[in-house]
């Protein structure tokens, strides 16, 4: 209610900003060939988002195509908007009512920026990874199973079978099959990660939204997990925000530099590393420039 | 030795001399208290004290009646404050971040948080004794359970506002709706935290005097009826500290070293299971 209020006024009040983002719309489409990525194979299609913190207007137009069971990585400085943009793929920002996302994200077909589509079976299809590790206070086995309990009804061993399913994924199994019942707080900030990995593969997501999520990790810990957001990319459509731009070139097939809210460049990630077309991308790639 | 590493060196012994004799002075008066109620209460500490009933003046007795109306009515007080207090604070620290009836809730807590307990005793005089005709245990339990519920609120909102929103935000990433983000993580976060605001409420109410000698009153004979004027530790220590008879002051600093050894314990149990908790969950 509070949003739609909020939405209202903001489309009353920056009811000038229109006739601006239709140019943007048509400089971003003469300039640029974004859909490189087929719409055909696409699972998220991001049509002409905006979003607002308040009144400061973070993303600016923005549209694009992630390319199911492909990995996409949004590189860009720091306030460029690239963590904005995941989080509204899972509508995250809508837990602050003076955030407001305005335009079209269609999964699947289907528009999830509709007020009518239900927020919490979105999350649990759209799995997200946070820049710091946050495990529950509870153990490492309730953790896990956190997410799986409130849309699943299963019996115990069908539980300890996930159990085990989704911490294998996550390369964590090994380390901690014998402490299941100890507090997932009492290991270590890559093992953490790892939980948390574990905790969101483990309702079965579709899409896995990763938010920086080596940026708090020492070496071994990030090459740990960047083996397996690619191990990931077989079952899942993976879209990973990245601080390291080796990190967006060792991981990802596309890439979205963005800059200022806006989109700059989108392409296969061997094609923006090697010869971006445009200048702003290959200055921020080749450290001229962030 | 260079100058500037001279200084800061002083400067920090200057610090810390302070420091510890402020510690000294606060714990000082503490254990002073704590010395003269266990040198004069301990002498009274019987058998009898914990069987036979308030004496009339000049014959021997106990404190059972009061110690069991104090029991019942704190309890009941705490079975009505806690859930209130924390569904309370909950909803300042969860829901009602923005928007006026938060912050009028919280104004309005604070005021209470501060009243003196003497203005809650005569409130509930007037809206139940006065009206229902007699004093009451319930009356007595109904005062207590006001003074809990602030304290409860308060601490409650504080430790929930200590989660991080990160935690927050990983339980609603999963799909959890608002009410199983509070009910399953952020409660369990804090909950050691929001435990010891209910063991300092009931710290609190143990002691109060004021609230139940216009509410419970007191009652020389045994009664579990809390339709009756009931006895309590605090009542009681306050009527035979006053009297000029020797075997009522004895009995009052045994009371009063029994509310005190009370609460010590239970903060010591409290703790304990807390730590054995943190430690293997």
């Amino acid at each position: 209610m509070r949003n739609q209020q909020i939405l209202f006024y903001s489309k009353l009040l920056g009811s000038h900003e229109h006739p601006q983002i239709t140019e943007e719309v048509s400089e971003f489409k003469a300039t640029m060939n974004t859909n490189q990525a087929k719409q055909a194979d696409a699972k998220v299609t991001i049509n002409d988002l905006n979003f607002y913190y308040g009144r400061h207007h973070a993303l600016k137009s923005v549209s694009m195509n992630i390319l199911e069971k492909k990995i996409t990585a949004f590189i860009g400085p720091s306030g460029c908007g690239k963590s904005t943009l995941l989080r509204t793929l899972n509508r995250m920002y809508q837990l602050y009512p003076s955030q407001v996302a305005r335009g079209e994200i269609r999964v699947d077909g289907v528009n999830i920026l509709d007020k009518k589509h239900d927020i919490n079976i979105l999350r649990a299809k759209m799995g997200m990874v946070f820049q710091k590790p946050t495990p529950f206070p509870m153990s490492i086995f309730d953790n896990v199973i956190f997410g799986v309990k409130l849309y699943e009804s299963l019996n115990r061993s069908e539980l300890m079978e996930r159990v085990e399913w989704a911490l294998r994924k996550a390369a964590l199994w090994e380390e901690v099959k014998d402490k299941l019942n100890q507090s997932g707080m009492s290991l270590s900030g890559g093992q953490q990660q790892r939980l948390c990995i574990a905790r969101t593969i483990a309702v079965k997501p579709e899409v896995v939204l990763l938010d920086e999520p080596t940026s708090a990790l020492d070496p071994i810990s990030t090459a740990h997990i960047e083996e397996l957001i690619f191990q990931l990319k077989q079952d899942y459509t993976i879209v990973i925000v990245t601080h390291n731009m080796q990190q967006a070139a060792r991981v990802s097939d596309f890439t979205a530099y963005m800059y200022l809210g806006k989109l700059v460049e989108f392409g296969e990630t061997d094609t923006i590393f090697t010869t971006p077309k445009e200048k702003a991308t290959e200055d921020y790639i080749t450290g001229k420039f962030g | 030795m260079i100058p500037i590493y001279t200084r800061r060196r002083m400067t920090n012994i200057l610090h810390l001399t302070f420091s510890v004799l402020a510690m000294i002075f606060g714990l000082s008066w503490l254990f002073w208290i704590l010395f003269v109620l266990i040198g004069k209460g301990l002498d009274g500490i019987s058998v009898a004290l914990f069987t036979e009933m308030t004496p009339a003046p000049g014959s021997a007795g106990g404190l059972l009646n009061a110690i069991i109306g104090s029991l019942m009515m704190v309890t009941l007080a705490t079975l009505i404050g806690t859930p209130v207090g924390i569904l309370a604070g909950t909803y300042l620290a969860e829901f009602g971040q923005r928007g006026w009836l938060a912050s009028v809730t919280r104004f309005i807590n604070d005021i209470l948080l501060s009243a003196p307990s003497i203005v809650i005793g005569l409130f509930v005089y007037t809206v139940y004794v006065a009206k229902v005709g007699h004093f009451s245990g319930w009356a007595g339990a109904l005062a207590l359970s006001i003074i809990v519920i602030p304290v409860v609120v308060r601490t409650t909102e504080d430790m929930l506002r200590l989660v991080p929103d990160s935690l927050r935000e990983a339980a609603a990433a999963l799909g959890a709706p608002p009410w199983k983000v509070v009910t399953l993580v952020t409660w369990r976060a804090s909950e050691v935290g929001i435990l010891t605001g209910v063991l300092l409420a009931i710290a609190r109410i143990s002691g109060e005097t004021a609230p139940l000698l216009f509410t419970a009153l007191n009652n020389q004979f045994w009664t579990v009826d809390m339709n009756q004027p009931m006895a309590n530790l605090p009542v009681v220590i306050f009527q035979f500290a006053m009297s000029p008879y020797e075997s009522w002051q004895e009995l009052a600093w045994a009371g009063a070293l029994l509310i005190t050894l009370s609460v010590l314990g239970l903060n010591i149990i409290a703790r304990f299971f807390l730590r054995k908790k943190t430690l293997s969950a």
